[in-house]
C-alpha cells in the first residue's frame, strides 16, 4: 500500500508488546496500522507498528514508560 | 441449561458458565480463529488483541499493573509446575502447608527428590493455618513459602496477607495457589505480598477449560526456568528461547477460543463486581451450614464459618460411603457432587478424613437455596433408606 505522508515503524521484541502499542496509540489518536515487520528491516515473523513519520516525537512520548521497543525505522516511500 | 441438574461441582470446575463466555468464545472460533501474534494478517492479529484483552483485565483484578507480568498456562496446576521446578534448585528450603492440592504437593515430592528440603506445616483439623507456623519454619537457606489461598476440601481461606507481609519482609519469594478463589474472593498482589501467583480460567473466573496463567512479580522471571520452549512469534531470527515476559513461558499456539471466553467470563465478574459475588456465596455458605448442622447423621469437616471459607463443604453421612452418597445423589436427585480424597490426601489426612474421603458440594455463584434445599432432602432420604435397610 502506497502512502502520501511519510511512514515510519516500531519494533518491538515481542508481538504481545506491539498490540499494547497499537492500542495506546490509537486510544490517543495517533493513525497507525500494525503490520507483518519488514523483511529488509528483521526476519522476525512478528507485527509492527506503521505509523505516520511525523508523529514519531508524540507517539515516542506517549509510549515511553509503558512499553519497550526495539528500533524505530523510517520507511521509504516507494 | 439442563433445569434437572444440581451442579455442586464448581470447586473442579465451574458450571454453567455466563451465556456471554459461550458466545464469545464461539463467535471468535466463527469469525476471528487466527493464530495469535504469529502472521501479522488482520484476523491473526485480531486474536492478539482479545488476549491482550483476556491479559488486561485479570491484571486489573488483580491489582497488577503491568499486564505482562501475567503469562497464560492450560491450568493453575501447570503455573504452579513452572513456580515450583522452575524456581527451586538443590539445597533450598521451601514452605508449605499440610491443606494443600497435589498440584503443590506433587511437584515439591518431586524436587525433594531432586535435593530441595520441604517443610509441611501442619494445619488444624479444621483446615485452618496459624500463619505464625509458617513465620517460624522459614530458614537461612528458605527460597519459597507456597500455600493455597482457599482449600479444595474444607473451603478455609488461608491467611495469605499476614504470609505475605512477613515473606517481604525476609526477602523470601511468596507463591499463591489461587484455584479456587480466583474470581470469588478479592485478591490484591500488591497488598497481600505476593509474587508468584497461580490461576485457573475455568473455576470461578468462568471461562473455559484449558486456561489458567502465571503471574510473576517484577525481575523474579529470570530466575525461572520455563517448562516449555518453542515459537513465540519473536525474536524468530534467534534459536534460544526469549528471557522476557510474557514470551518466555507462552511457548506454542495458546487456547485462544478458551481465552476468549476468559476474557467475558472475567468481564462479568467485573460487571458484578467481587464483593457482591463473594457476598451471595458467603449467604448461601450460611444457609447450607445451618441445615447440614441441624442433621445429628452428618458428620461435616472444616471451619464451618461463612466469613472464613469459600463455599465448599466437605461432610460424611454415617454408615454411607461417599462414592455410594454420591452415585446416589446423582441417579435419585440430579445433584453433582465429588466423593473422595479430592486430589488432595495431605489435606484429609490433616481433617481426620483418610483415607475414607468425604463428599463434597462446591457452589458458586449460580447457584440458589432451592438447590440447597433439594440436596438437604436428598441427605436426609439417604440417611433414612439406610436406617430401614
Amino acid at each position: 500500500m502506497k502512502s502520501q505522508t511519510p511512514q515510519a515503524v516500531i519494533l518491538f521484541s515481542s508481538t504481545a508488546h506491539a498490540l499494547m502499542a497499537e492500542k495506546i496509540a490509537k486510544t490517543q489518536g495517533f493513525p497507525c496500522k500494525l503490520i507483518p515487520v519488514p523483511r529488509h528491516l528483521s526476519s522476525d515473523c512478528g507485527v509492527c507498528l506503521r505509523f505516520n513519520a511525523e508523529d514519531r516525537d508524540a507517539l515516542e512520548a506517549a509510549l515511553r514508560n509503558r512499553i519497550d521497543w526495539t528500533e524505530i525505522c523510517l520507511l521509504s516511500s516507494s | 441449561m439442563n433445569k434437572n441438574i444440581v451442579y455442586f461441582d464448581n470447586a473442579a470446575t465451574s458450571w454453567p458458565k455466563p451465556q456471554v463466555v459461550y458466545l464469545t468464545a464461539d463467535r471468535y472460533s466463527r469469525s476471528i480463529g487466527g493464530s495469535p501474534g504469529r502472521s501479522g494478517h488482520r484476523l491473526s492479529i485480531e486474536a492478539g488483541r482479545i488476549i491482550l484483552e483476556a491479559r488486561e483485565k485479570l491484571a486489573s483484578l488483580f491489582g497488577i499493573s503491568d499486564p505482562f507480568r501475567i503469562a497464560f498456562t492450560k491450568n493453575a496446576t501447570e503455573a504452579l509446575n513452572i513456580a515450583i521446578s522452575g524456581f527451586l534448585s538443590s539445597g533450598e528450603h521451601c514452605v508449605t502447608t499440610s491443606m494443600e492440592h497435589n498440584s503443590v504437593m506433587r511437584p515439591l515430592r518431586a524436587m525433594e527428590k531432586k535435593g530441595i528440603e520441604l517443610t509441611v506445616v501442619p494445619c488444624s483439623s479444621g483446615g485452618e493455618l496459624n500463619p505464625l507456623d509458617i513465620k517460624k519454619a522459614i530458614k537461612k537457606n528458605t527460597r519459597m513459602v507456597i500455600c493455597s489461598h482457599a482449600s479444595n476440601v474444607t473451603g478455609t481461606i488461608m491467611p495469605v496477607e499476614e504470609i505475605g507481609r512477613f515473606t517481604r519482609e525476609c526477602g523470601v519469594v511468596f507463591c499463591v495457589d489461587a484455584a479456587q478463589t480466583a474470581g470469588a474472593v478479592s485478591i490484591d498482589v500488591e497488598e497481600m505480598g505476593i509474587d508468584l501467583l497461580a490461576f485457573t480460567g475455568h473455576k470461578s473466573l468462568f471461562g473455559l477449560q484449558g486456561t489458567g496463567g502465571l503471574y510473576i512479580r517484577k525481575g523474579l522471571e529470570t530466575e525461572i526456568t520455563p517448562l516449555l520452549r518453542g515459537g513465540t512469534g519473536s525474536r524468530s531470527e534467534f534459536e534460544e528461547h526469549p528471557d522476557f515476559m510474557p514470551d518466555r513461558f507462552e511457548s506454542g499456539t495458546p487456547n485462544t477460543p478458551g481465552l476468549a471466553g476468559l476474557e467475558a467470563g472475567v468481564s462479568f465478574i467485573m460487571e458484578k463486581g467481587i464483593n457482591r459475588i463473594r457476598k451471595k456465596e458467603i449467604e448461601l455458605t450460611r444457609y447450607f451450614i445451618e441445615k447440614l448442622r441441624a442433621f445429628t447423621f452428618v458428620e461435616i469437616y472444616g471451619l464451618q464459618e461463612a466469613e472464613k471459607q469459600i463455599p465448599v463443604f466437605s461432610f460424611n453421612i454415617k454408615g454411607v460411603s461417599p462414592s455410594e452418597a454420591a452415585l446416589f445423589f446423582d441417579e435419585e436427585y440430579g445433584i453433582m457432587s465429588r466423593p473422595g480424597l479430592h486430589c488432595a490426601p495431605a489435606a484429609h489426612r490433616t481433617i481426620g478424613a483418610f483415607p475414607r474421603g468425604t463428599i463434597r458440594f462446591s457452589l458458586g455463584y449460580f447457584n440458589d437455596t432451592a438447590e440447597l434445599d433439594r440436596a438437604c432432602a436428598a441427605i436426609s432420604d439417604l440417611a433414612g433408606r439406610r436406617r430401614v435397610s
